[in-house]
């Protein structure tokens, strides 16, 4: 069964019929072609695949779809205006919070729930925000950087 | 007098350069193989064994082809030519023929118009099979009458190793202590973020393929599709998007990019085969189980004077890399310290397990872990510090060790003194305390690895590695190299060293890599040989093009080539001279030959290629070793067994720190990995099913369980390495493993020699004590 999905998706309305058994992740990623959102597991291990859903951070991989009806969206392709970097992005760069990239979607839409919720998180905050993320590369001590350097930015009023 | 108005020559190497590619990663723009999406590709599935052992007597494929939307299926059947990653050990059929060896082990695969027509035809593939008696443990595989995996493998060993050199009985004769050990290490997983995936585009009209592979090592990718495609290489294309980490297992080529190649020419059509992550710890090439039986002879002053040790690994089902592995683990007992008197018998076993592969410090990790417990607890026998028993051990570089291994720089003496320093080991060690129940401890080891085998692996005669450069109209500066950034920053270092010959700003430098029908062959990112080998060819190139761009100036500027100074986007004739702009030598240097090319290249020497004292004596043969020492510092929780890593200071010489940020991120990284290994991480299986093939039971540590990690760089300047730069990206692991168990001996006494530490096995190892304790005071009183 299809059904009529609408929903703000990056800021923008969409409308799309899609079936009732599709997932978040599979409906953003081979539907609509934001592929920035990415799979790493069999369902709710790594977290590679966070979603904000009104600002709240999700595992798209978990969602159904059809679920998000009426609601906002925001992935990692979101992110970043007047072709600047936002301030977590800018950390992730600048402070190599990203080594091969692939977990870098999940966390930064992890971190950006948080800053949204909380710009001025302690580290347990940050650590706890980023508790359900796996990242294989950095072992961490430079993604709480990146974070923190986000902070920091944010105080100087970039986005985070 | 300089004039204040010219530009001087950007600098580009020794500061914290975040990566090139950085950009596309934190805005999800990184493509990756699973984002190459287009229309009318097939899904392709893979239809695996559940049998451990067994006869294949048939695999029915009849209903499958029934489901609409299948378009093709394969199977054994469809390809008798057999892969590997070492031209001596080519075991493996892509699909299995004959016989299966591991649960898991791909049988058939369907490309369909779309996912659940695939899998529904999976469900109807009908596989039958004579089940064989299957060895899942080194020990089941090796006892008399275990039925054989490989009809050539008798005694299913895969390969033995064996040398001594110097004399073992005299050395122990020589030792006033002599101490033995015996260790397991749990087979790990590198379990990199991306999970594998293939996209097999054929071309039927021109009969060519081009396939996206997540890879370390695109050229084997090519060299196997074209061997097991039985396809004239010219007409394979082999592109490797962005791979999100490795780790090792991509090293080799995968039965993942095999199949799909094979299910796209067969439905001719292109088919994009992305695997789940169960099927991603099934195609496995981690590090295998390890039994090592050491044995160490200590003089009172620390001086080890003989050294023997054993070493069994469970392979899996199939060689993979499997003799190489077997051999680093006796050859890379050299290099670190100053050894002599060594015997080592190492036995690469067959089981009826995934195969196992090189996993990132490939074949020393396991060892080291033996060798750096055995030699701290012989220490504190003796009285020793941990940190004076490795300095009376050292080695003064330049020299070769008794295995013929060339070591001309050794910054090993400098990693020990900074993390003793800066973790106040002096005034800290045998002084921590706890409470609320946790014990606290300090222990540390120290590491090493090679920078690139100094001999490839497929040896053709060629340098073993080429990068070239194109400079054209525009004055941007293209490196093409065949390198693969997996994450590591490979590219990144290209385009820092390129553009810190020329002197020019970052952003002039372009790098292309991973497309085989425009980047010069490369042997791959593995064994850290990138920074080394291709940095090498990379300054060759760039030095190649200043020379060219310097006889250019000369021309237009009127002067003579060595009057010619360049200062990056200026080159001028002596200090009163207004110059040439970057532009304009370019335009000058154009005329010549219209687009600019050049090539470096790179070749190690033969010194390097370690000697021929024994069978395999080249491996661990390399032109430049790297070393690291670390202190460890743990909290031991008494009531729970559970072990806190409170800190970690690590020390890694990585010859010249070309890009500091990058090294801090690779070494932290690595000693991270290390942490899982030693604390977590385990593959498990029940009758050769692997239980632990998803990522909660396959226990990585999160944000909430790891350290903070301080490095410091150590810079030896290797007289050979590019800047002096050697590797950082693995020689970190090792000294992880003992230095925990040395502090959690510290903390609490109790020395573990099977990894991983769980608080179950420390909690077990505590309840054990504390009942001795009981029973002798028990026994005491009466």
């Amino acid at each position: 069964m299809a059904r009529l999905l609408e929903c703000r998706l990056n800021g923008r309305d969409r409308a799309d019929a899609v079936a009732d058994n599709i997932l978040l992740l599979d409906y953003l990623r081979e539907k609509v072609g934001l592929t920035g959102t990415k799979t790493g597991c069999d369902g709710g291990e790594c977290g590679a695949c966070t979603v904000l859903i009104d600002n709240k951070p999700t595992l798209s991989c978990l969602t159904l779809a059809t679920t998000v009806h009426g609601k906002r969206v925001d992935t990692i392709e979101s992110l970043g205006t007047e072709g600047q970097l936002s301030a977590i992005q800018r950390g992730f760069h600048e402070k190599l919070g990203s080594q091969c990239g692939y977990c870098t979607p999940g966390f930064i839409m992890a971190s950006a729930g948080l800053l949204r919720k909380n710009p001025d998180p302690s580290d347990a905050e940050i650590i706890e925000a980023l508790g359900s993320n796996i990242c294989r590369c950095t072992g961490y001590v430079k993604i709480i950087e990146a974070v923190r350097f986000a902070v920091a930015l944010g105080k100087q009023g970039l986005a985070p | 007098m300089r004039e204040t108005n010219l530009p001087l020559p950007a600098r580009n190497i020794g500061s914290h350069v975040p990566m090139i590619d950085g950009p596309e990663k934190v805005s999800g723009r990184a493509k990756y193989t699973a984002d190459v999406l287009g229309v009318g590709q097939l899904a392709g599935h893979i239809y695996r064994s559940p049998y451990a052992h067994g006869e294949i007597v048939d695999v029915d494929i009849s209903e499958a082809l029934k489901i609409p939307g299948v378009i093709a299926i394969v199977s054994g059947a469809d390809c008798d030519k057999t892969f590997g990653v070492l031209p001596i050990a080519h075991s493996e059929h892509p699909l299995a023929r004959n016989k299966v060896r591991y649960r898991g082990e791909p049988v058939a695969a369907v490309a369909a118009i779309d996912d659940a027509a695939a899998r529904e035809a999976l469900r109807r593939i009908k596989f039958t099979v004579k089940e064989l008696p299957a060895s899942y443990t080194t020990k089941d595989a090796l006892a008399a009458g275990a039925a054989l995996l490989h009809d050539k493998k008798p005694g299913n060993i895969e390969r033995d190793v064996l040398f001594e050199l110097g004399s073992t009985a005299q050395g122990f004769a020589d030792a006033d202590l002599v101490r033995e050990g015996t260790y397991n290490c749990a087979e790990v997983c590198q379990n990199q973020m991306e999970m594998h995936a293939a996209v097999a585009e054929y071309d039927a009209v021109r009969d060519r393929m081009t396939v996206h592979a997540s890879t370390q090592v695109p050229y084997y990718v090519h060299l196997m599709l074209s061997q097991i495609l039985d396809m004239d290489m010219s007409r394979i294309r082999v592109i490797k998007p962005h791979v999100g980490g490795g780790f090792g297992c991509r090293t080799e080529t995968l039965n993942i990019e095999l199949i799909a190649a094979l299910l796209a020419r067969k439905a001719n059509a292109t088919v994009r085969m992305v695997t789940t992550r169960e099927e991603t710890f099934i195609t496995h090439r981690g590090r295998p189980e390890t039994d090592i039986r050491l044995k160490i002879g200590l003089r009172k002053d620390g001086r080890i004077t003989a050294v023997k040790c054993d070493c069994d690994q469970r392979g899996g089902a199939h060689s993979g890399y499997g003799v190489v592995t077997i051999l680093y683990s006796g050859s890379m007992l050299y290099a670190i310290y100053d050894l002599h008197n060594v015997k080592y018998t190492g036995r690469r076993v067959l089981t009826n397990t995934p195969p196992c592969g090189a996993f990132r410090g490939h074949g020393t990790v396991d060892i080291r872990f033996g060798f750096e417990s055995l030699l701290d607890q012989m220490a504190a026998e003796l009285g020793l510090d941990p940190f004076a028993v490795r300095r009376a051990n050292l080695l003064t570089a330049p020299t070769f060790t008794d295995n013929d291994f060339m070591v001309n720089s050794y910054g090993l003496p400098e990693c020990l003194d900074w993390v003793e320093r800066e973790s106040g080991w002096k005034t800290r060690k045998g002084k921590a305390t706890g409470g609320n129940g946790a014990r606290k401890g300090l222990g540390m080891a120290c590491s090493h690895y090679i920078s690139g085998a100094s001999k490839p692996v497929n040896w053709t005669g060629e340098p073993h590695a080429t990068v070239k450069i194109k400079l054209d109209f525009d004055g941007s500066i293209v490196v093409l190299s065949g390198a693969a950034d997996i994450g590591q920053g490979s590219t990144t270092i290209l385009a820092q060293t390129v553009a810190e010959v020329l002197g020019l700003d970052l952003s002039r430098v372009r790098v292309v890599t991973g497309d085989s029908e425009v980047v010069p062959k490369d042997n791959g990112s593995y064994s850290s040989r990138v920074t080394f080998m291709v940095g090498n060819a990379a300054l060759d190139a760039a030095r190649n093009l200043k020379s060219l761009l310097v006889n250019a100036a000369a021309r237009k500027l009127e002067a003579r080539p060595e009057d010619i100074e360049c200062l990056g986007e200026v080159y001028r004739a002596g200090a009163q001279d207004k110059g040439a702009t970057f532009e304009e030598v370019v335009t000058e240097g154009l005329k010549d030959s219209g687009t600019i090319t050049v090539t470096g290249n790179y070749s190690t020497i033969p010194e390097s290629h370690g000697g021929k004292k024994y069978r395999g004596s080249a491996i661990g043969g390399t032109m430049g070793y790297s070393y690291s020492a670390q202190v460890v510092e743990v909290s031991v929780d008494e009531e729970t067994g559970v072990v806190t890593v409170d800190k970690v200071w690590v020390a890694h010489d990585c010859g010249k720190a070309l890009n500091r940020l990058t090294v801090e991120g690779q070494v932290q990284g690595s000693v991270w990995m290390g942490m899982g290994q030693a604390m977590s991480e385990e593959a498990a299986y029940h009758d050769g099913l692997m239980l632990t093939a998803n990522m909660l039971d396959y226990r990585v540590p999160t944000i909430q369980d790891s350290p903070p990690i301080e490095v410091g760089i150590v810079e030896s300047i290797d007289p050979h390495g590019p800047f002096g730069a050697k590797e950082a990206g693995e020689g970190s692991l090792a000294a992880f493993l003992p230095a925990l168990t040395n502090a959690i001996a510290d903390a609490i006494g109790i020395r573990f020699n099977d990894l991983p530490v769980t608080p179950d096995r420390v909690f077990e190892a505590i309840e054990k004590r504390r009942r001795a304790i009981e029973k002798s005071t028990k026994n005491g009183g009466e």
